[in-house]
């Protein structure tokens, strides 16, 4: 028996978008979903009840119907304690929930037994969990939209002219953070033609800033700013100072400034002063993406655009809704991707494998219990196995290195029992001499190991050809053999013995040179 | 120099060669890793040549001969092509095998080497001669077996001799037996024979290993031989009483160890079976035809200019390289196309099946010397998840790396061995000779896929014709 998707329509004032739309809804149907969604719901991004209905999914009149009807709910935002208390107990919710900010919204949807999906709780930076990462797509929105609101707000050109009317000099904009918004908000102004600069407390962006045409403004102080999981983390008082005299500079400059600045958990820093909001010329505009989490600039009244000091400030909180058609595409198919990763059996059952990294870390309730937040999940090195798409073999194969799971117990125990007898069948025969050598042979296996492991894949012909080279130290038993200190009363063999040993120094200076030079010569060829 | 100094050298070699090891991590420290090998092994030989245990007269000797073999391993080192990476490693063990050979033999016949020894210690000894001198000749016979094939000397199929397991029990028996004449023998002459003989069948049975492997267990094979050529040194450093030849035999043998199963996982097959042999060919692994799903569908051929006109319209490509291109020398060419595009603001990236090629890493060294940069050369376990959002995944000499019934046919021959998802791309545009199997001799399915085309040809010609399509 296939589930069935309900896609309600979102209660929250001002929210145009929906959670999925006619082209998404195909899709779904595909993977063996039934879908309702709610009729009106698509109305105001612009997605006809009939157009939804052309794609395969019933209309259901009636939040409270829809509601009751669905196996699985998909919103967009949060849902109201009235909505809460429509839940089918034993069904699933896919939506934005910020299980941190909002505990008793959890509290309620534990009590409903019910599993519960948090779009905002993926965890980013597993590679794979990417194509289903709302929280970016809306994010990419956001910064696009942000221009075109600056655009709006300010009343000249964005790109430089020369016409018969007179030169128009084009727009600076200045964007604090460049994170997913702030990049795609770089990438618009820059295509309007505006000069575009960015700035982030995070380095390793400067190469990505300048890759969609703005310019990377350095604070002039050295310290690193990345904070794990692709997010900035507090900065120390020294490099704050240096950051707010930049700030101060560049608000003098430009005409508009667009804000991302965010920091997990934390209240938005803040970044424009009041004194720098003087400081801009008339009519320059600031748009401040942080509005949500206090804004970055101190005059910023969340959800309103005012004009203060000459200078129009946008905090509006609702950017993806102002473009609800395109932000429900993405969503949509953000949730599909969610869909697949929940039904790889294409049959419209789902399973929450708690197993799995990315729906780990999204299931912040599963069945009434409370399962937020997150053990952080495996780190690249191991988790690309657990993607693997369900094959028809049952394939448990450990990733490069990833000797994460413990050898069972009774190969163990037998492995064990083997080391054992056969120490002790060493110790009890062989002399203390030989003990000697077989200590360090056997901690040697154990470093050769540890060593061995961590090279990369990528240079698995270099390792080969070095230990081969180093393999040549073999020649030190020919070295010995060639003329070692006489003995007296031996008959001792020469000729045939220093033969031996020059073809064997022959063989292994081969190996030597030329297993050296050659590894050599490879290691050069490998560039960034 | 005292017999301390000489020890404390050691150390400080066995150290600068787990540095050189570790160096290897990522290639940017690798470069200073190699350095460290080489440091380590020019102090060791010096320890070794002004140390107590060797007198001037031989001195002159251990120049001459160290001059004759490092020039020609130079020349060997700066001649060789990438694409014959694979054979020089393999001849270059065997010649390690060798040694170990020689300097056993030398060992026992030198009375100085027992001199002095309690019994035990003797009867110790003289296993540890005759088990340096048993993994040297394998890895003698066997590496220069391995070797032939590689080059294309000896054919790729596997010989596969009637009671081929009972042979190698047999070899192993007389061996063990020997190995009792060996130990009770009172002459050295004596001792001689059964040596002989103990190499001649090791010889043997290191022929028969490899030549009953097929082609595409080469990485298995050269980094099992690898293994034991590290393993000779360790017995050598037994025979000779010297603990850097134990750690440093034993670094390189867990080295080649690990790899060979890196290998076998890539595969899914157990490192026995390689051993054993026989996969190759085809011949043995034949299933019922009814139980192996015979592909459907028709197969797409494109040419040149179809190809460049596909790559044009790509947003991002992966290309899959496999043998074929090593065979082709495509590599420079493959990077051309990889420039263009990029600078188109294509998003090109490589997927490397760990058993592509010939040894293991074998792709990746070439895409390095055709100045591809690393930093967009992935591993399959980082690319798989990349595949769907892909316009055109590249296929380039590649065949059971890329086959989707080692997912979906569980009566494959291959079946569960990890593939590159090439099929879940947009496109997918196989570069291919013919429609001839790989070395596993199952027919790929990728082929007759709705959404892959097939571009017949060398893959160096078509890639130059590709080329010039896209450059037009």
């Amino acid at each position: 028996m296939p589930l069935k998707i309900g896609v309600p329509k979102e209660t929250y004032a001002g929210e145009k978008r929906v959670a999925t739309v006619p082209e998404v809804v195909e899709k779904l149907i595909k993977l063996g979903f039934c879908v309702a969604v709610e009729s009106g719901a698509g109305d105001a991004a612009h997605c006809s009840d009939d157009s939804y209905r052309a794609a395969g999914a019933e209309i259901i009149v009636g939040a409270a119907a829809l509601w009751s009807a669905a196996d699985i709910l998909f919103k967009v935002r949060a849902p109201s304690p009235e909505e809460v208390g429509l839940l089918r107990p034993g069904s699933t919710l896919v939506s934005f929930i910020w299980p941190a900010q909002n505990p008793e919204l959890m509290q309620q949807l534990a009590a409903q037994n019910v599993t519960v999906l948090a779009i905002d709780a993926l965890p980013r930076q597993l590679s794979r969990a990417q194509k289903m990462d709302a929280l970016t797509s809306m994010a990419g929105i956001t910064g696009y939209r942000a221009v075109i609101e600056a655009a709006n707000a300010f009343g000249r050109f964005f790109s430089g002219q020369i016409t018969a009317a007179g030169k128009v000099p084009p727009a600076k904009v200045f964007i604090a953070g460049a994170g997913v918004a702030g990049l795609a908000a770089i990438g618009t102004a820059a295509s309007l033609g505006a000069i575009v600069r960015a700035n982030d407390t995070r380095p390793e962006v400067a190469d990505q800033v300048k890759s969609l045409g703005g310019e990377f403004v350095k604070v002039d102080y050295e310290e690193e700013g990345s904070g794990g999981g692709g997010y900035a983390k507090v900065m120390s008082e020294g490099f704050q100072q240096a950051q707010r005299e930049m700030y101060a500079k560049q608000a003098a400059e430009v005409d508009i400034i667009i804000t991302t600045a965010l920091i997990p958990g934390k209240p938005a820093p803040k970044l424009i002063t009041a004194e720098m909001v003087k400081s801009m010329k008339p009519g320059s505009v600031i748009i401040d993406l942080a509005g949500e989490q206090g804004g970055n600039c101190e005059l910023t009244e969340p959800g309103q655009a005012v004009v203060k000091h000459g200078v129009t400030i946008v905090g509006y909180t609702d950017l993806p809704s102002r473009l609800a058609k395109q932000s429900s595409t993405l969503y949509g198919t953000n949730l599909f991707r969610l869909a697949e990763e929940l039904c790889k059996t294409k049959d419209g059952i789902i399973d929450v494998n708690m197993e799995d990294d990315a729906l780990r870390g999204l299931t912040v309730i599963k069945e009434g219990a409370i399962t937020w937040p997150a053990p952080p999940p495996k780190l690249p090195a191991a988790a690309p196995q657990a993607a693997k798409p369900a094959s028809a073999m049952p394939a448990a194969k450990k990733g490069h290195g990833a000797a994460s799971e413990p050898m069972a117990g009774g190969k163990l125990a037998v492995m064990f029992g083997i080391a054992a007898a056969l120490f002790w069948f060493i110790g009890a025969h062989a002399p203390a001499a030989f003990l000697g050598h077989f200590t360090v042979f056997v901690l040697a296996c154990f470093v050769g190991y540890m060593v061995v492991w961590n090279v990369t894949p990528a240079l698995h012909t270099p390792l080969m050809s070095v230990t081969n080279a180093i393999s040549s130290i073999i020649a030190i038993g020919a070295l010995v053999q060639i003329a070692p200190p006489l003995v007296p009363g031996i008959n001792r063999p020469d000729d045939w013995i220093r033969g031996l040993a020059v073809i064997g120094i022959v063989l292994t200076a081969v190996n030597m040179f030329g297993g050296f030079a050659v590894t050599h010569r490879m290691l050069a060829m490998f560039r960034k | 120099m005292s017999e301390s100094l000489a020890t404390v050298s050691y150390i400080g070699a066995t150290i600068l060669f787990i540095l050189s090891l570790g160096g290897l991590s990522s290639p940017a420290t690798s470069r200073r890793g190699n350095l460290y090998g080489m440091i380590g092994m020019a102090l060791a030989v010096l320890a070794t040549v002004i140390g107590p245990r060797v007198t001037p007269a031989g001195i002159g000797w251990i120049i001459g001969a160290m001059a004759v073999g490092g020039s020609i391993g130079v020349i060997a080192a700066r001649t060789v092509q990438m694409t014959q990476m694979p054979e020089l490693v393999a001849l270059m063990h065997s010649l390690v095998g060798l040694a170990a050979c020689l300097v056993g033999f030398a060992s026992y016949i030198d009375p100085g080497s027992s001199l002095g020894l309690t019994s035990a210690e003797k009867a110790i000894h003289e296993v540890e001669v005759y088990l340096g001198i048993l993994i040297g000749a394998v890895t003698l016979s066997g590496s220069l077996i391995a070797f032939g094939k590689l080059s294309g000397k000896i054919g790729g199929k596997p010989l596969m001799l009637p009671g081929r397991h009972m042979l190698n029990l047999v070899g192993l028996l007389v061996v063990i037996y020997f190995g009792k004449v060996f130990m009770d023998a009172h002459s050295m002459s004596g001792g001689l024979v059964a040596l002989g003989v103990m190499t001649a069948i090791a010889l043997l049975f290191g022929i028969h290993m490899v030549m009953a492997i097929g082609g595409a267990d080469m990485p298995v094979v050269v980094s099992m031989l690898n293994s034991y050529s590290g393993w000779a040194a360790a017995a050598t450093g037994f025979m000779l009483n010297n603990d850097l030849l134990i750690v440093t035999g034993a670094l390189v043998g867990s080295s080649g160890a690990i790899l060979s199963y890196i290998m076998c996982q890539a595969m899914n097959r157990n490192f026995i079976s390689v051993i054993a042999g026989g996969f190759g060919g085809g011949a043995p692994v034949k299933v019922d035809a009814g139980a192996t799903a015979q592909p459907v569908g028709e197969v797409v051929p494109v040419n040149a200019q179809e190809t460049a006109e596909l790559l044009r319209e790509a947003k991002s490509v992966i290309i899959v390289p496999g043998y074929g291109m090593a065979v082709a020398q495509a590599q420079h060419t493959v990077y051309e196309i990889t420039k263009h595009l990029r600078e188109k603001g294509v998003n090109v990236r490589f997927g490397i099946h760990p058993v592509a090629g010939r040894m293991p890493g074998h792709m990746n060294v070439l895409l390095a010397e055709a100045r591809v940069p690393y930093d967009i050369v992935m591993e399959m376990d980082e690319i798989n998840e990349d595949f769907p959002e892909t316009d055109v995944t590249m296929v380039i000499g590649a065949n059971d790396i890329v086959n989707p019934s080692a997912q979906d046919d569980p009566n494959s021959p291959i079946a569960g061995m990890p593939v590159l998802e090439v099929w879940k791309a947009k496109t997918s545009i196989v570069m291919k000779r013919s429609m001839a199997s790989g070395y596993a001799g199952v027919d790929n399915p990728l082929f007759y896929k709705e959404n892959n085309r097939m571009l017949f040809g060398d893959a160096k010609k078509m890639l130059d014709e590709v080329l010039v399509a896209l450059k037009s």
